[in-house]
């Protein structure tokens, strides 16, 4: 057994990235995530593995120190909120587009704009639609829980190297701010020079007289180069929706009704089935776990055994479109939401679930 | 005649006093013929190769005509997005301390959407080196207005010259930079003429020594043509900086082992 700790959910993720190898994090301070810079900076991982951290001028330069490093193989990553994110675009699209692997951590607050500093889930479109501008994906990981947080960030690390593409863990400001018992994974020590090189071959690292020059660039302008590139990114992402798909299922073996959600929104259902049972409603939960690939396969065939679904999410309705997609027309299925950073408590779940799809 | 003279036998290694480096690419530059940055790109890897650092060497090119630089730079590249330049070869220096790393930027890149990267990057005292490329002007997109075009000055988006009042002044990026502790070496150089291009050279190659030493920020500005976005023929163009630019941008160091100078450049801020 790993060792204990009382932790909150950004601290794990700052712990973990000291434990999992990783070569540098580069930030900028924004409510409710300033805690996995702080922890980080307290903690001298510079002294513990040699791993670099830096706060940036902004998160603009942030993501460009995260291309810069990722660039050269290094095992990078950055955390931030909403706003923050939002201003990360340009940067994650060309990291997409060079194929350039790293960790990037959302907090998410409540928006649109400044909105709030309450945890929020309105960021679900922007982390699995894109974001960014073009055609590409990032690997979206939803934890629900401090443990997941820790364990997230080796996953989304090891992940974002095999496939050459970032990786996002989309949590919450509660998930972030919540204290949990997390077991700690044993560390694993930083790459050394020669097992970067081994591992990235195609990484800028100084180029030795027996390889061709590495260049990483998502620019190619010739329109059939370019549709190439879009091609591969494309097979990578089917690759992807085969292999890397990954969701819980809880009390949905005997289940008429199923609640569909993720991250924290997933608690609080869990607790929601507990007094909906109590009340002789026999309903369960699905949880993605990986927000993008998105569970279709399972989504759809779950979705054969139940007669309704209630999509619970902390936005006014984003993943249910995917949901949808998903499930087809055969059974209702209808969103409850709360947003601008309000946190929908169990009852309310249920009552919903009673009006719109057991009721309605 | 080409074949006669290459069959030859005077092509023996002693006779050569000059040759391509290797580490340009032996491929057409996508540069318009008369303009600075081929000429840059020559010297900065003519010294990697005399210090034989290429192996050890990152660079980084910027969004401008040098876009392509990693095409023709026979070394490891990143191609930054526009103006971020700065911002990786942080983190690159950083994580890999041992390298020589620098990035190559145009005025558009580094002196207006990449301001805050530029700024900080040198406040900080990163141990790296920034080449500039200072063209008064944004090549790549079709000629429009600078930062550091010049009051009066046309182009595609002062048609009818830079008019301050309303469009603000040139900016001296390397002058102000030059006031930030975390700068060891700024210096302002044109390769316009043969005299021009030895100086560069001297002034690139030690703001790559100096990271031998981690002294924080090694800049080189190079006033350069643009001869394309200027609408004037090589030569001319070359006249008309030295008419016109060097007299706002005036050659020379600006500071040197970390204390400003006091020179021409310095002097002309007043
Ligand atoms: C975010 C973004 N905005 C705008 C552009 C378009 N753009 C490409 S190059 C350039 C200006 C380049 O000028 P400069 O840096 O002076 O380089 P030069 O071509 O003169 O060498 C602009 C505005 C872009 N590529 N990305
Ligand atoms: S447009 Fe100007 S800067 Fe660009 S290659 Fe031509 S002359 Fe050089
Ligand atoms: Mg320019």
């Amino acid at each position: 057994m790993g060792e204990l700790r009382l932790m909150k959910g950004n601290e794990a993720i700052a712990e973990a990235a000291i434990r999992a190898g990783c070569d540098g994090y580069f930030g900028y301070p924004i409510t409710p995530q300033s805690e996995v810079m702080e922890y980080l900076m307290m903690e001298k991982p510079y002294e513990r593995t040699g791993m670099v951290v830096l706060q940036a001028e902004s998160e603009v330069a942030s993501i460009n120190m995260l291309y810069g490093g990722a660039g050269t193989g290094k095992m990078v990553m950055t955390s931030s909120s909403s706003p923050g994110i939002s201003l990360m675009q340009e940067g994650i699209s060309y990291m997409a587009g060079a194929e350039l692997p790293a960790l990037l951590v959302n907090i998410v607050r409540g928006g649109p704009g400044l909105g709030t500093i309450q945890p929020s889930q309105a960021d679900y479109f922007q982390s699995v639609k894109g974001g960014g501008h073009g055609d590409y994906r990032l690997i979206v990981l939803a934890p629900a829980s401090v443990q997941e947080m820790s364990d997230f960030v080796k996953l989304g690390f090891d992940l974002s190297f095999k496939y050459r593409t970032p990786a996002l863990i989309l949590s919450d400001g509660a998930i972030g701010q919540m204290m949990e018992k997390v077991e700690l994974f044993d560390p694993i020590p930083r790459r050394t020079e020669e097992q970067l090189i081994q591992q990235c071959p195609w990484a800028s690292t100084g180029k030795p007289k027996n390889r061709d020059h590495n260049i990483i660039t998502s620019l190619d302008l010739d329109p059939a180069g370019q549709e190439r590139v879009n091609l591969k990114l494309q097979a990578k992402y089917k690759v992807m929706e085969e292999k890397e798909v990954l969701y819980e299922t809880i009390q949905a073996e005997d289940a008429e009704y199923l609640f569909i959600a993720f991250g924290l929104s997933a608690r609080i259902c869990q607790k929601s089935i507990d007094l909906a049972r109590a009340k002789g409603i026999k309903v369960g939960l699905f949880r993605p776990i990986t927000l993008y690939p998105f569970p279709v396969k399972e989504i759809a065939a779950i979705s054969k055994k139940v007669k309704g679904i209630l999509v619970v999410e902390m936005n006014a309705g984003q993943m249910i479109e995917d949901v949808r997609l998903a499930a087809g027309c055969a059974i209702k299925i209808e969103h409850y939401g709360r947003f601008g950073g309000i946190i929908p408590n169990p009852d309310e779940v249920v009552k919903a679930l009673e009006q719109k799809i057991i009721g309605g | 005649m080409v074949e006669q003279f290459a069959k030859l036998d005077i092509r023996k290694d002693e006779n050569i006093v000059y040759k391509r480096t290797d580490l340009l690419v032996d491929r057409p530059l996508s540069y318009c013929p008369g303009c600075g940055h081929g000429t840059v790109h020559r010297i900065i890897m003519e010294t990697l190769e005399e210090m034989s650092i290429q192996d050890k060497t990152i660079g980084v090119s910027p969004v401008g005509c040098s876009v392509l630089a990693y095409d023709f730079m026979n070394i490891d590249m990143l191609g930054a997005a526009h103006g971020r330049a700065p911002a990786l070869a942080t983190a690159i220096k950083r994580m890999w301390p041992d390298r020589f790393v620098f990035t190559y930027q145009g005025d558009g890149d580094l002196a207006a959407i990449g301001t805050a990267e530029t700024i900080h990057a040198c406040n900080r005292g990163e141990h790296f080196t920034m080449i500039f490329i200072n063209n008064g002007i944004y090549g790549m997109t079709g000629g429009q207005m600078a930062p550091t075009t010049l009051p009066n000055m046309r182009s595609s988006t002062s048609p009818y010259g830079r008019d301050v009042e309303t469009m603000g002044f040139p900016l001296k990026m390397t002058e102000l930079i030059a006031q930030l502790p975390g700068t060891y070496y700024v210096t302002r150089q044109a390769v316009h003429t043969p005299a021009g291009v030895r100086k560069t050279k001297k002034a690139i190659r030690k703001a790559f020594e100096n990271q031998k030493n981690k002294t924080g920020i090694s800049f080189v500005e190079v006033v350069s043509n643009c001869n394309s976005g200027w609408k004037m023929t090589p030569v001319q163009s070359n006249k008309w900086m030295e008419e016109n630019m060097f007299p706002f941008y005036p050659l020379g160091d600006i500071k040197v082992d970390g204390k400003l100078v006091e020179t021409k450049a310095t002097a002309a801020k007043e």
